[in-house]
């Protein structure tokens, strides 16, 4: 057993540490928060393909690096502990492993060497409405290969090019590539709890939609893509966790109160504590859905949930205990705090709410208890 | 024991309810309208109610009260409660501040400000908090000094509560560094547009600007605008945070009724979202935090309309409505599921009502006390606990152990 990066990947970690220090600072999130018109940092977006990252899980046959799935997820806990503002998730996470997972060899082919290159965003497009999207609840329709519906919220729907649309299709639900460019599209930025991450509502009135994977299975699908993109944003959880319990640690250590620094006071160390123990257990069970995802262990699925309720949660946590840790401080847009408060209910919610994976983790213990 | 009216509360509730139907404003969308706006109708409302003596009920009739009971006060609450009137304005200023005015100026000065205040015409503002001086508000530093009949004052607060918009402030400051801080402090009151006092805005997380920073030049005061006397200042402070005790903790934004309904209107696979046994749970949970502490206050006015004062165990209110607000809001927001992210009041479920209490609650749990400080006072105060080491209480000010 080894239940730790190995040193190329810590090797690889620490290069991208050093790259997003430089490249991706509070300043450059805050760009992207402060302005409305500014949907991601185009200049870290550039500098992120040229370091390969975009391609890192893509084989080298389409363009990528052909690296793990570890590898990935040792860049995925750097860019969410720099609250990278950018469309990394919808493209790598989400679309690429899409395509991956369901693409035919032609959609390969045409996709993923143009995703390695920067040259695609994506975005992967299933809710229509407040609540979680069911095959009875299903509305957007695909008829003839024209795409019809809307939907509502879209991560980084308003900048990608291509998005994967889950839709039915002669009454059974699919996944759809839409080129976000043509015909039959249109996007709507929304103001979210996040703006560092950009949203789109989008209306399709008969765009052209070209089905990704069989029909039929747009819904189980959809769930094997959220599990491998669940894995993979656990590790950005996992990275703003940290993030979030080092600058409360730093702040406790200089802020003095009655005389003494906070950081003495142990309502301050026991909520500290507090954090790194759900941090620890979140990395536990992320390092697991890791190896579930880099091997297509069968285990992927209560993997990938467990991965996803604990680094939830412990993000979650820890960002509103940071800002708690900071007294009014951390209440002020000025102070870093809320990047990581905003950013850890973004992460939350893309992927799917915690409610559901748990629902989903019981269901999937179920069927291995009855196996 | 009994919840229910007596006949006196009866007829007094028809009263209220009564002139509520026939006065209240017509019900505007103030999520429209800017501040300045807002401001206004407030104080229309204010000098409404403050004629007709439903503010400051419980205030002597000299004052401008009408000599009320704290249950008379409750229940006109409760049915204000129902109609749609502006909020937040005077909460601090008739709350804290002028019944610190009240307990400690002469009466030229009583004269002078109770019955404007009353009348919504001035607003008062709270500034005590400081920089280095939060939770440990009397290691506070803005300093004064005696110049004749004057006193010169220079230094900084933070976090002041709509400073940008009040007339006047209470002011804690240190007169003397050089004995133990609790001993050197004195308050005054003061003119917020007076030459030397600067206010400056803070952009807070959740996106307003609700506080300022709050700075003094060489303010000139008079020796007359000194409440209680100078080194008393924190007998003084001590006044204003005990009625801080009832005037915040007060449920604001959404509550189990809200988040019932957005459950009942979420469509899932198995139906209703209301229909989930972990969601009921969850309610369950929230409407017992949520009655605990309405009934919990209840006991705190009958303790009131006893003659006794309000003590430490209401620090128990603001550390469960902060919290159950923050949890509430997330549960609710995780509900929506990936719509949850949406903020835009025309397209997100009851106007982001949940969005935007989800980014105010940390807040809640700072000011005015924070959830540590609270629970430190109940421990040490209500349960009798020792405290935690001190090493300031004895030193001189000026030789206390500072960080940022
Ligand atoms: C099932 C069991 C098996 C054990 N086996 C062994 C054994 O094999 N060998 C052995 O030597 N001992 C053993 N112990 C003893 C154990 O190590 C002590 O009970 C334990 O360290 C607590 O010490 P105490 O009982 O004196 O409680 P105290 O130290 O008096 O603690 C009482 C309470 O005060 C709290 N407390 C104390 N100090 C602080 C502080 N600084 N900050 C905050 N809270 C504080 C504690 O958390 C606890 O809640 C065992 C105990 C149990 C319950
Ligand atoms: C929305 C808002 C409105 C406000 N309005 C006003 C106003 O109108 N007027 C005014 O004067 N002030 C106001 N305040 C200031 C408020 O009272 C202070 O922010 C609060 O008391 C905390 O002080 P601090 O910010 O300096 O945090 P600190 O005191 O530095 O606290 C930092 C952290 O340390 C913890 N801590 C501190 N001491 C201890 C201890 N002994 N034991 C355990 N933990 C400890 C705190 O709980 C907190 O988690 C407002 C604050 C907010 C957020």
């Amino acid at each position: 057993m080894n239940f730790d990066y190995s040193d190329d990947q810590k090797f690889l970690k620490n290069e991208a540490r050093k790259f997003l220090d430089a490249h991706c600072t509070a300043a450059h999130v805050r760009k992207v928060l402060d302005n409305a018109e500014v949907s991601h940092d185009v200049a870290l977006w550039q500098g992120v393909g040229e370091q390969g990252w975009l391609g890192a899980a893509i084989p080298e046959e389409f363009g990528g690096l052909g690296l793990g799935r570890v590898e990935l997820c040792a860049i995925a806990e750097e860019l969410g502990r720099a609250c990278a503002p950018i469309p990394f998730a919808s493209t790598v996470y989400f679309l690429a492993e899409a395509i991956m997972l369901a693409g035919s060899d032609a959609q390969k082919a045409k996709w993923l060497p143009k995703i390695a290159a920067g040259e695609v965003i994506g975005a992967y497009a299933t809710s229509e409405g407040p609540g979680t999207v069911n095959p009875q609840t299903l509305q957007a329709n695909v008829s003839g290969g024209k795409l019809s519906g809307t939907k509502i919220p879209v991560t980084d729907g308003d900048i990608a090019d291509l998005a994967v649309v889950l839709a039915n299709e002669n009454g059974k639900p699919g996944l759809f590539l839409v080129e976000l460019a043509g015909a039959g599209v249109t996007r709507e930025t929304l103001k979210t709890l996040d703006p560092t991450r950009s949203v789109a509502k989008i209306t399709f009135s008969g765009a052209a939609a070209e089905r990704l994977g069989d029909a039929g299975e747009g819904f189980a699908l959809t769930e094997a893509v959220f599990d491998r993109a669940a894995v993979l944003i656990a590790f950005e959880q996992l990275g703003g966790a940290d993030r979030c319990l080092e600058m409360a640690k730093d702040y406790a250590m200089d802020r003095y109160a009655f005389g003494r620094t906070i950081a003495g006071y142990q309502a301050i160390k026991h909520k500290l504590a507090d954090i790194y123990v759900k941090n620890e257990l979140a990395r536990s069970n992320a390092y697991y859905g890791a190896w579930a995802l880099n091997v297509g262990a069968a285990e992927l699925p209560i993997a990938a949930s467990a991965a996803r309720v604990a680094s939830s949660d412990a993000f979650w946590f820890a960002s509103k205990e940071n800002v708690q840790t900071h007294g009014g401080m951390g209440f002020t847009w000025a102070v870093d705090c809320h990047l990581y408060y905003r950013r850890s209910r973004q992460l939350a919610l893309v992927a799917g709410a915690p409610k559901t994976w748990k629902e989903r983790l019981v269901r999937q213990l179920e069927r291995r208890n009855a196996a | 024991m009994d919840f229910n009216d007596s006949p006196e509360e009866a007829a007094f509730r028809t009263e209220v309810r009564d002139w509520l139907t026939a006065n209240a404003p017509e019900k505007v969308d103030t999520k429209k309208l800017s501040e300045p706006e807002l401001l206004k109708l407030a104080k229309a409302w204010q000098a409404k109610k403050a004629e007709a003596r439903f503010t400051c009920m419980t205030w002597p009739e000299a004052l401008g009260g009408r000599g009320a009971t704290p249950i008379q006060n409750v229940i006109y609450n409760q049915e204000e409660s129902k109609f749609d009137v502006p909020r937040g304005f005077f909460d601090i200023g008739l709350g804290m501040c002028v019944p610190t005015v009240m307990a400690f100026a002469n009466d030229e000065t009583k004269q002078r400000f109770v019955a404007p205040a009353v009348r919504g015409e001035e607003i008062w503002c709270q500034l005590f908090s400081e920089p280095s001086a939060g939770s440990d508000v009397a290691g506070l530093r803005t300093r004064a000094v005696q110049d004749g009949d004057d006193w010169v004052i220079n230094g900084q607060k933070v976090w002041t509560s709509g400073a940008h918009y009040c007339d006047f402030g209470i002011l804690l400051v240190r007169t003397n560094p050089d004995v133990p801080k609790h001993k050197g402090l004195t308050m005054f009151w003061i003119d917020m547009k007076a030459p030397g006092v600067e206010v400056r805005p803070i952009h807070q997380m959740s996106g307003g600007s609700n506080f300022n920073e709050v700075y003094f030049t060489d303010l000139r005061v008079k020796d007359s605008q000194r409440l209680g006397a100078v080194g008393d200042g924190w007998k003084v402070a001590l006044v204003t945070l005990m009625n801080e005790r009832l005037a915040v903790g007060g449920s604001t934004g959404p509550n189990y009724p809200e988040i019932m309904e957005l459950a009942r209107s979420t469509v899932t696979e198995t139906g209703s979202a209301l229909a989930n046994d972990a969601f009921r749970e969850k309610l369950a949970d929230w409407y017992v935090q949520a009655e605990g502490l309405k009934l919990t206050r209840f006991r705190t006015m009958t303790a009131l309309s006893r003659g006794q004062t309000p003590g430490p165990e209401s620090s128990i209110g603001k550390i469960i409505s902060a919290n159950q607000l923050q949890d509430l809001s997330n549960a609710a927001v995780e509900l929506e599921d990936q719509f949850g992210i949406i903020t835009d009041t025309a397209i997100a479920p009851l106007e982001a009502a949940f969005q935007q209490s989800l980014m105010w609650a940390p807040g809640l749990r700072i000011a005015g006390g924070t959830d540590e400080i609270l629970k430190n006072i109940i421990a040490e105060r209500v349960l009798g606990l020792p405290g935690d080491v001190r090493v300031d209480k004895d030193v001189a000010f000026k030789d206390m152990p500072t960080g940022r």
